[in-house]
C-alpha cells in the first residue's frame, strides 16, 4: 500500500471548480493582445482586454490537453513521466543570490555558481530534472535566460525546467533545445525541458505570459502553468479560496494552450504561497503554503492533468534548524501527494538565494520521502515464503542472530535508505562532531570532483554560437559561449 | 470629557474601525474640540500605537491597513474645519511614490503609501512601472521631499536606480532625497546605487521618511 495524503474531499474540489469557472466567466480573465483574436475565434468575448472564458470551452480544451508525457535525457531516453502520481524532484529557479559557504552571505550568482549548481543535480539520482537555478550576474542580462539554458545544456544529460524572462527571450531557448536535441521536429517527439509560464494574481495572463503559452503549444514543448496566488495578498485569504483562484487561472492558462496546440503537454503547476502578514513576504516554508501546493495539485489530478509544486524550499537565510524542518517537511508532503515535479531545493530565503549545500542537504530529504511512499512493503519472494518474521525465527531461535541471516544481507538495501555522509549517524569519537552544513560542504565538493565534464559534439556547440550570437545581436550586447 | 473622547479616538484607530472614528470625528466638531487636536490627542495617537503594535509584531498588515482606513475617515471629517480655522495639520513631507519602469508589483508601494499618508504625509502615488522622466516631473510638479521607488524583482531594481540618475540628472538631489524598497531590496544595493534611504517594511518607512524630513541625513 502506497501511503498518501489528501487535503480536499470530492464535494470541495467540485466547490473548487464549479467557482473557479464562475470567476472565468465573471470577473473574467485579463488576457494579452497576443491571444485576444486567438480567444475571440473560439467565441470567447473580449472586452478591454478581459476575457469571458465559457465552461464548455475550458472543458473543450482540458479535454485536448495529455494526460501524460515524457522529458527525455540527452540520450533520448525517457527520464521524467510527468502523470500518474509519479514524484520527481529539480533544484528550485530562479535565484539571483547564492550563499558564500565562507562568508554566509548571500552574493549575486555568477556562471561558476551555476556550473556547480547543475554538476551536483547531475550526481545526485534524487534529482530527476534539472533546473535553470540563478540567474549568471556575470552575463548580458538581455540574454541572461538563454545564458542559463545555454550554462545547464553544456553540462548536463538530464532534463531541464526552465521558463524565459520575456517573450523574445523563449524563441532563442526553443532553438537552443532544438539544436541539442537535432531538430524542431525532435524536440516535439522527445521533448527534454518544460518551461515554467506564471499568471500575475489575480487571474490575470499577461501579454508574456500570454505570449510564452502561444509559442510553447505551437512549438509543441512541455509548457507548466505555475499560477502564484499569495493567500490574503493577491488573492482570497483562505485556503480553499486561494485554491479556486489557482485553478481559474490555470484553467484559463490551459485553454489560451490548447486553444493555440491543441494536444500539446501542459502541466497543472503552481506556486502558490500564504502571504505573510507581517513581513508581506510569501514564505515559501510555511505548512499553509505547503498545503496550497498539495491542495491545488489534487485539483490537477483530479481533472486527470500532469502536476507540479513548489515545495523543498525554507524562508530562512541560512542552512540552519528551520530550513531543514521546512525542506524535509514539504518534500515529504509533496511525494505523499504524488505531485509529478516538485521545484524548490537548494533554495532560501523565500527564494531570494540559492545554496548548494543546501541542495545537498535536501536530497537526503527527497531520498527519505521516496522511501517513505514506497511504504510498508510485504515481501512474498522465496527467500522467506510468505510469513513477515516467522521463517526468519525459525532460523534464529531466539539467539538474536539476524545480522548473520542471508535475508538481511539480501534485503536491507531495499529495506532502508542509505543516507550519504551529509547525515550524521555515528557514535561520538574522538574527534570533534562536524554540523551538517560543514559535511554538506566536503559532500559538495566531492560530488562536483565526479562529475565528468560533458563533450558536446562541435556541430551542436557550432550551432549553440549561432543561436547566442543572433540573439545577442538582438539585445545588442555581446556575448560567447560561457567556458567550460 | 475631552481625555475620554480623546481615548475614544485612538481606540477607533487601534479597532481600525471607520464608521466609529468617522462618528467621533463628528462629535468632537459638535461639542467644539479643536480639530487639530482632535487629530495630534485622539486619532494620531492611536495611528503610532498601531504602527508600534505592528513593530512588535502585535499587530499584522490588514490590523493597520483597517488602522489607516479609520485614520482617514476621521481625518476627511476633520479637514474641512481645519482648513475654515486655518489650523491645518501641517504635512509631514510630500513624497511621490511608485514602482520602477517594468514592475507591476505594488502592495508593498501602497502599504508604503497608506501608512505615510495615515501618518501625516502627503502622497502622490503614481502607480505601477513608472519610469524616471515620470519621477522627475512629479516631483518638480508637487515639490516633492521624497521620492520612494518600490522594486520587488531583481531585473527591475535597475530601474531604482535609473530613478536615482534621473533625480541627479535634473538636479533634484540632494535636496529631494530618494527612498528605494521591495522584497529583494537590501541596505547595500541602496548605498551602491547612493539612494537617501531604504526600509524593509512599511512601519520602517515611516521611520526613515520622518528622519529624512527632521534632519535631512541620509539613513542607509
Amino acid at each position: 500500500m502506497r501511503p498518501r495524503i489528501q487535503l480536499l474531499s470530492a464535494e470541495l474540489i467540485g466547490r473548487i471548480l464549479r467557482e473557479a469557472f464562475e470567476l472565468l466567466m465573471n470577473p473574467g480573465v485579463r488576457v494579452g493582445s497576443a491571444v485576444i483574436e486567438l480567444l475571440r475565434s473560439a467565441g470567447v468575448e473580449v472586452n478591454d482586454g478581459v476575457a469571458r472564458i465559457p465552461e464548455p470551452l475550458v472543458q473543450q480544451c482540458l479535454a485536448s490537453a495529455p494526460r501524460n508525457f515524457y522529458l527525455y535525457n540527452r540520450q533520448g531516453e525517457k527520464a521524467v513521466h510527468y502523470g500518474d502520481d509519479d514524484v520527481h524532484f529539480d533544484p528550485g529557479s530562479c535565484c539571483v543570490q547564492m550563499l558564500d559557504p565562507d562568508t554566509l552571505e548571500a552574493r549575486p550568482s555568477e556562471t561558476r555558481d551555476l556550473v556547480r549548481i547543475v554538476q551536483v543535480t547531475e550526481t545526485l539520482p534524487q534529482f530527476a530534472a534539472q533546473s535553470t537555478a540563478v540567474v549568471c550576474n556575470d552575463a548580458p542580462s538581455a540574454i541572461g535566460d538563454l545564458y542559463r539554458l545555454l550554462v545547464v545544456l553544456q553540462h548536463s544529460d538530464k532534463p531541464v525546467v526552465t521558463g524565459s524572462f520575456s517573450a523574445a527571450g523563449l524563441e532563442g531557448m526553443i532553438d537552443l533545445l532544438a539544436a541539442d536535441s537535432g531538430s524542431p521536429e525532435k524536440l516535439r517527439q522527445q521533448p527534454r525541458a518544460v518551461f515554467d509560464v506564471c499568471p500575475s494574481p489575480p487571474l490575470n495572463w499577461s501579454e508574456f505570459g500570454s505570449h510564452n503559452l502561444l509559442d510553447l503549444a505551437r512549438a509543441g514543448v512541455p509548457a507548466e502553468i505555475v499560477s502564484m496566488p499569495l493567500a490574503g495578498g493577491t488573492a482570497p485569504v483562505t485556503l480553499a479560496g486561494s485554491v479556486t483562484q489557482h485553478a481559474a487561472e490555470t484553467l484559463a492558462g490551459i485553454t489560451l494552450h490548447q486553444l493555440a496546440g491543441p494536444g500539446s503537454p501542459v502541466v497543472w503547476g503552481g506556486a502558490p504561497a500564504i502571504f505573510d502578514m507581517h513581513t508581506g513576504g510569501a514564505p515559501m516554508g510555511a505548512v499553509e503554503t505547503a498545503m496550497l501546493n498539495l491542495a491545488c495539485a489534487e485539483v490537477g489530478k483530479h481533472l486527470g492533468l500532469p502536476t507540479h509544486g513548489y515545495l523543498v524550499a525554507t524562508d530562512s537565510k541560512f542552512v540552519d534548524a528551520q530550513a531543514g524542518a521546512e525542506s524535509a517537511r514539504s518534500a515529504m508532503l509533496g511525494a505523499l501527494a504524488g505531485i509529478n515535479m516538485i521545484s524548490g531545493a537548494g533554495m532560501l530565503e523565500s527564494l531570494a538565494c540559492f545554496s548548494v549545500e543546501k541542495l545537498a542537504i535536501d536530497a537526503e530529504w527527497v531520498a527519505s520521502a521516496y522511501r517513505l511512499v514506497r511504504g510498508i512493503e510485504v515481501r512474498s519472494d522465496e527467500v522467506r515464503g510468505e510469513t513477515l518474521a516467522t521463517a526468519m525465527f525459525a532460523q534464529t531461535g531466539l539467539s538474536g542472530e539476524f545480522l548473520q541471516l542471508k535475508e538481511t544481507r539480501a534485503l536491507f538495501r531495499q529495506e532502508q535508505y542509505l543516507p550519504s555522509p551529509v547525515i550524521d549517524r555515528s557514535a561520538r569519537g574522538s574527534e570533534p562532531p562536524s554540523d551538517v552544513f560543514r559535511r554538506a560542504r566536503t559532500r559538495v565538493d566531492e560530488l562536483v570532483s565526479k562529475c565528468q565534464k560533458l563533450s558536446l559534439p562541435e556541430d551542436v556547440l557550432r550551432k549553440f554560437q549561432a543561436i547566442v550570437d543572433r540573439e545577442a545581436d538582438r539585445a545588442r550586447v555581446a556575448a560567447a559561449l560561457p567556458r567550460n | 470629557m475631552s481625555d475620554q473622547l480623546f481615548g475614544a479616538m485612538l481606540q477607533s484607530i487601534i479597532d481600525g474601525a471607520p464608521d466609529k472614528a468617522a462618528e467621533l470625528a463628528q462629535q468632537a466638531l459638535a461639542n467644539g474640540v479643536d480639530p487639530l487636536e482632535a487629530v495630534n490627542r485622539g486619532f494620531a495617537v492611536g495611528i503610532k500605537f498601531a504602527g508600534d503594535q505592528f513593530g512588535c509584531g502585535e499587530m499584522f498588515l490588514p490590523d493597520l491597513l483597517a488602522s489607516a482606513a479609520a485614520m482617514k475617515a476621521a481625518i476627511n471629517i476633520l479637514e474641512p474645519e481645519m482648513l475654515k480655522r486655518g489650523s491645518q495639520r501641517e504635512a509631514l513631507g510630500k513624497v511621490v511614490l511608485g514602482t520602477a519602469r517594468g514592475d507591476i508589483h505594488d502592495i508593498g508601494k501602497n502599504l508604503v503609501a497608506t501608512i505615510l499618508s495615515a501618518s501625516g504625509f502627503q502622497i502622490f502615488d503614481l502607480g505601477t512601472s513608472v519610469t524616471p522622466e515620470q519621477f522627475v516631473a512629479k516631483a518638480k510638479e508637487v515639490d516633492a521631499d521624497i521620492v520612494g521607488v518600490s522594486a520587488l524583482l531583481t531585473t527591475t531594481m535597475a530601474g531604482q536606480k535609473a530613478v536615482i540618475e534621473a533625480l541627479d540628472r535634473n538636479g533634484l538631489r540632494p535636496r529631494v532625497k530618494a527612498i528605494i524598497g521591495g522584497a529583494a531590496v537590501t541596505s547595500k544595493w541602496a548605498a551602491e546605487i547612493g539612494a537617501d534611504g531604504y526600509s524593509r517594511n512599511a512601519i520602517d518607512a515611516l521611520e526613515l521618511a520622518k528622519n529624512l524630513m527632521g534632519k535631512g541625513t541620509a539613513l542607509t
